[in-house]
C-alpha cells in the first residue's frame, strides 16, 4: 500500500478509535451534573452513590480519551505535515484554544471529582463537576470548528502560490462562526448526550433484568432516559439542519448521500440501498423528490447531481451512502426506543418491561455506531479534499515520511489500541458487576456533614 | 531582542514547555524512580502522589503542542513529520503512563499489577530520554531542505550529543520527581526518598557538567548569545544557585523551598536552551540558511495577535486552575478509597 492509503487508515483507525470515547465523558458529564445537582437539593443518599458510580466510569472513559486523543494532535504534524503547513494559521490556533480554554479546565477538576470526595465540601464538588462537564464540552467546540472550517471553509484568504501556498486568517469569529459550525457543534454534542445517556440506560436495565441495586437503576434509568428522550429528538432537528447545510456548502458531499446522480433531477431519499457506482444509479428501496422535499419543501425541486463534478472530484459514493444510512436508521430507531420508554414509565410499565429492558441493555451500542457511521459519512463525503475545494487529501501527506514508517506506526497503533480496548472492556464490565458501593444508613451526624464520613 | 509578536510567541512557547517540563516532569521522574520502591503499598503512595495532577499536567504539552502549530505550523510539520518514529514511541510511552496509572490499581493480582508498574516505569524513561534526546538534536542542528524538510533519518537522531542530553533530562527530572515526593511523603518513607534525592542529584550534575563541556565543544553556537550579551550568564549562574539550595533546604527540612528551587532551576536550564536558539526554532545544520526561525516559520502576524488574545485570556485562568486543584490536594499523600 503506499503512504496516502496508509496514513488515511491509520488516520481513519486512530480517530475512530478515539472517538469511542469523548463522547461518553461529555454526555456522562451532563448526566453527573443532574446527578449531583440533585444530590446537593435533596441530600438523599441515593443520589450522592449515583454520582460516585458513574464518576468512576466516567474516570475510565476519560483516561481512555486522554491517552488515546494526545495521539490525534501529533497526528497531524507527523503524518500531514504539508496540510499543517497550508491550515496552520488557521486550524492550529482552534487547536490552541482547545488546550488554553478546555482540557485544563477538565483535566484539573477531574481530580476533585474522582479524588475530592472528602476534601472538598457538596458544593465545590458540584462546581467541580460542572467544569468538568463544561470542559469536555468546550472541547467538543474548538475540535468541531476547526473541522468544520475544513468542510465549508471560511474567514480566511489563500496566500503564496504553488508549494508555498497557505490560508491565512482574515476574519477570526468568521472562521469560527463558519457555515457548519454552529450546526454541526450540536450535532456532535447530541450524538455525545445520546452515547452517554444510553450507556446509562443500558446498565440499568442490566440491573434490574438481574434484580439488583433496583432503587439506584431505577433512579439512573430515569435521568438516563430523559436525557436519551431529548437528544434524541433534538437530534431530528440538526441532522436535519446539517443535510441542509451540505446540500447548499458541499453539493457533492449530499448527492453521495443519497446516491443522486443526475444533474438537475428532483433528489430521492432512500430507506435502503446499494449505489452501483459504474453505472451510475441505486438499487433500493426509496420515497421520490424526498430528499428534495427535505431540503426545499418542494419535492419538484432540482438537486445538484453527481455527473456535475469530475469523476475525480467525486467523495466515493457507495460508502458515504451507506454511512449516511446506517446513522439515520439508528438515529430513527433511537427517537422511537427512547419515546418508547417514555410512554411505558408514564403508564408505570417501565421497570417490568422485560422485552423493552433487554433491547436497553444493548442500545449502548446504537449511538456509537451512529457516531462513528455520522464522521465516516462527513469525512467520507468530504473527499477527494482534505480542506473542501482548497487542498486535496493526497497534496496534505507529509514529505519525509515512509509507507514502511507508517506501516510500522499503524501496527502499533493496532496492537496497542486492541490491547486497550480488551482491557477496557474487562474493567468497564467489572466495574458495571461490581455495582454502585451500598451507602450507609444516614446517621444523625451524617445528616449534618454528609460528606465528613465514608460510606 | 526586539519586542514583537513573533518574539513574544517564542517567549510564550518556551512558558507553556516550561510549564511542561516543571510540572509533568516531576510525574515522569516519579515514574522513572518507581521501581525502586519495592512495596505495594510504597508503590500506591508514590502513584497517588501525582494521581490527581498527572492529567492536568500533561495539558501543559498537548497545549504547547497546539501553540506551536498555530504560532510556527512549520516548525510543527517539519519537526513532527521528520521526527516521525520518534513522535511515534513517545506517543506509545504517553499512552501506556496513561493507562498504567489508571489500571495498575484496579486489579489485586500480583502479575496484573507488576506488569503496570514497569510499563508505568518504562514508559516515564522513555518519555523523559526522548524530550532530551528532541531537545538535544534542536540544539545541535539537524539537516534540513530549502523546502523545510528535514533530510536525515530516525538513526541520525540518535547522535552522541543528543543522547547526551537525553540522559541528562532523565537525571533532572528524577531529582525532580523525587523532590516532589520528599514534600509528599512522611515517616520512613520520607527518609528513604531523601537519599533518592542525594543519588539523582550527583547523577545529574555530572551528566550536567558532561553536557554543558560538550555544548561549549560540539554546539558552540548555542553559546553566542551569551558572548555577545552577557547579561545572560544569569541564567546559568541561577540555575546553578537553584539546584545548590536544594540539599540546603532539604537539609533543613524545608521540603517545600527545596521544590521551588528545583522548579526554578528546571525554568532556569531551559530559559537558557531558549537564549541559545533564538531567534532560531530549528536550527538547520550543515546549511544554517535553512534554519526554520521565529519569521520565516511563524504564521501571519494577523493570527499570532489573535492568539496572543486567547492566550491573555485563557491562561490568567489556566493559572487560577492550577493553583487552585494543587490547593485542595495540599500535604502528604494517604490512601483512601478512591485513592489508585
Amino acid at each position: 500500500m503506499d503512504v496516502l492509503t496508509l496514513s488515511r487508515l491509520q488516520f481513519a483507525f486512530t480517530i475512530a478509535f478515539h472517538y469511542i470515547y469523548p463522547p461518553l465523558s461529555i454526555g456522562l458529564g451532563v448526566i453527573l451534573v443532574i446527578m449531583e445537582g440533585l444530590y446537593l437539593k435533596t441530600r438523599l443518599p441515593l443520589y450522592r452513590q449515583m454520582a460516585k458510580f458513574w464518576v468512576k466510569i466516567f474516570a475510565l472513559t476519560f483516561a481512555m480519551g486522554v491517552a488515546t486523543g494526545i495521539v490525534m494532535e501529533f497526528e497531524f504534524g507527523t503524518n500531514w505535515a504539508t496540510y499543517s503547513r497550508y491550515v496552520g494559521d488557521v486550524f492550529g490556533s482552534a487547536l490552541a484554544a482547545e488546550g488554553i480554554f478546555a482540557f485544563f479546565l477538565e483535566s484539573g477538576f477531574l481530580a476533585v471529582l474522582l479524588f475530592g470526595w472528602d476534601k472538598v465540601g457538596p458544593a465545590m464538588h458540584f462546581v467541580s463537576t460542572l467544569l468538568v462537564a463544561l470542559g469536555a464540552m468546550f472541547s467538543a467546540i474548538w475540535i468541531v470548528v476547526a473541522n468544520s472550517w475544513m468542510q465549508t471553509p471560511a474567514g480566511f484568504h489563500v496566500v503564496g502560490e504553488g508549494m508555498k501556498a497557505r490560508a491565512e486568517i482574515t476574519d477570526f469569529w468568521a472562521m469560527v462562526f463558519n457555515p457548519s459550525s454552529m450546526n454541526r457543534l450540536s450535532h456532535v454534542v447530541l450524538g455525545a448526550w445520546q452515547a452517554g445517556a444510553f450507556l446509562v440506560l443500558s446498565v440499568s436495565a442490566y440491573y434490574l433484568l438481574k434484580k439488583r441495586h433496583i432503587e439506584f437503576a431505577k433512579s439512573s434509568m430515569k435521568i438516563g432516559l430523559v436525557v436519551a428522550a431529548a437528544a434524541s429528538i433534538l437530534q431530528l432537528v440538526t441532522g436535519h439542519q446539517s443535510a441542509r447545510i451540505a446540500g447548499q456548502y458541499q453539493p457533492a458531499k449530499l448527492a453521495a448521500f443519497e446516491g443522486h446522480y443526475a444533474e438537475n433531477a428532483p433528489a430521492d431519499a432512500h430507506l435502503f440501498g446499494w449505489v452501483d457506482e459504474k453505472n451510475e444509479r441505486v438499487i433500493g428501496l426509496k420515497i421520490p423528490g424526498f430528499a428534495s422535499w427535505l431540503l426545499s419543501n418542494d419535492a419538484q425541486r432540482p438537486v445538484k447531481g453527481l455527473r456535475r463534478f469530475a469523476p475525480a472530484d467525486r467523495p466515493p459514493v457507495n460508502a458515504t451512502f451507506q454511512f449516511f444510512h446506517i446513522m439515520v436508521a439508528i438515529g430513527i430507531f433511537q427517537i422511537l426506543l427512547s419515546w418508547l420508554g417514555l410512554w411505558c414509565w408514564r403508564r408505570g410499565t417501565l421497570f417490568q418491561a422485560r422485552g423493552l429492558l433487554w433491547i436497553f441493555v444493548f442500545s449502548v451500542l446504537g449511538p456509537q455506531i451512529a457516531n462513528q457511521a455520522g464522521w465516516f459519512a462527513a469525512e467520507a463525503g468530504r473527499q477527494p479534499w482534505i480542506v473542501y475545494g482548497l487542498l486535496r487529501t493526497s497534496e496534505g501527506l507529509s514529505k519525509t515520511v515512509t509507507a514502511n514508517m507508517v506501516l510500522s506506526s499503524l501496527i502499533m497503533f493496532t496492537f496497542i489500541y486492541l490491547l486497550l480496548f480488551a482491557l477496557f472492556i474487562f474493567l468497564l464490565d467489572r466495574k458495571i458487576r461490581g455495582g454502585p458501593e451500598e451507602e450507609e444508613i444516614p446517621t444523625e451526624e451524617y445528616r449534618r456533614h454528609p460528606y465528613a464520613i465514608r460510606p | 531582542m526586539p519586542f514583537d509578536l513573533n518574539s513574544v510567541w517564542f517567549a510564550l512557547v518556551g512558558v507553556l514547555l516550561i510549564g511542561y517540563a516543571i510540572l509533568d516532569g516531576f510525574d515522569l521522574g516519579v515514574g522513572s524512580l518507581h521501581l525502586f520502591s519495592k512495596t505495594d503499598e510504597e508503590r500506591r503512595l508514590l502513584l497517588n502522589a501525582i494521581g490527581p495532577v498527572w492529567d492536568g499536567n500533561e495539558v501543559w504539552l498537548v497545549t504547547a503542542g497546539g501553540a506551536l502549530f498555530a504560532a510556527f505550523p512549520d516548525v510543527y510539520a517539519t519537526v513532527f513529520s521528520g521526527f516521525y518514529l520518534a513522535f511515534m514511541m513517545l506517543l506509545a510511552a504517553l499512552i501506556f503512563r496513561a493507562v498504567a496509572i489508571e489500571f495498575r490499581s484496579k486489579m489485586p493480582q500480583k502479575i496484573w499489577r507488576a506488569c503496570w508498574d514497569v510499563s508505568f516505569s518504562a514508559s516515564s524513561i522513555l518519555c523523559s530520554l526522548l524530550i532530551g534526546v528532541a531537545l538535544g538534536n534542536i540544539a545541535r542542528g539537524i539537516p534540513l531542505t530549502a523546502e523545510k524538510e528535514y533530510a536525515g533519518s530516525f538513526l541520525d537522531l540518535l547522535n552522541p550529543y543528543a543522547l547526551l542530553v537525553g540522559l541528562t533530562t532523565a537525571a533532572l527530572l528524577m531529582m525532580h520527581g523525587s523532590i516532589y515526593l520528599v514534600l509528599k511523603t512522611e515517616n520512613p518513607l520520607h527518609d528513604k526518598i531523601r537519599v533518592w534525592v542525594q543519588r539523582t542529584m550527583i547523577a545529574f550534575i555530572v551528566l550536567y557538567a558532561l553536557t554543558t563541556m560538550a555544548t561549549l565543544v560540539y554546539v558552540p553556537h548555542m553559546a553566542e548569545p551569551f558572548k555577545r550579551r552577557p547579561i545572560f550568564f544569569a541564567l546559568p549562574i541561577l540555575g546553578l544557585l537553584a539546584i545548590a539550595n536544594v540539599p540546603r533546604e532539604i537539609h533543613h527540612g524545608h521540603d517545600f523551598r527545596a521544590f521551588v528551587s528545583s522548579c526554578a532551576a528546571i525554568a532556569a536550564l531551559l530559559a537558557l536552551f531558549g537564549v541559545g536558539l533564538y531567534p532560531n526554532l530549528v536550527l538547520s545544520r550543515p546549511d544554517p540558511q535553512y534554519s526554520l526561525t521565529i519569521y520565516n516559520a511563524a504564521s501571519s502576524a494577523k493570527t499570532l495577535s489573535i492568539m496572543l488574545a486567547i492566550a491573555l485570556i485563557g491562561m490568567p485562568l489556566v493559572i487560577g486552575y492550577t493553583i487552585t486543584i494543587y490547593w485542595i490536594f495540599r500535604g502528604k499523600v494517604k490512601l483512601d478509597r478512591t485513592s489508585y
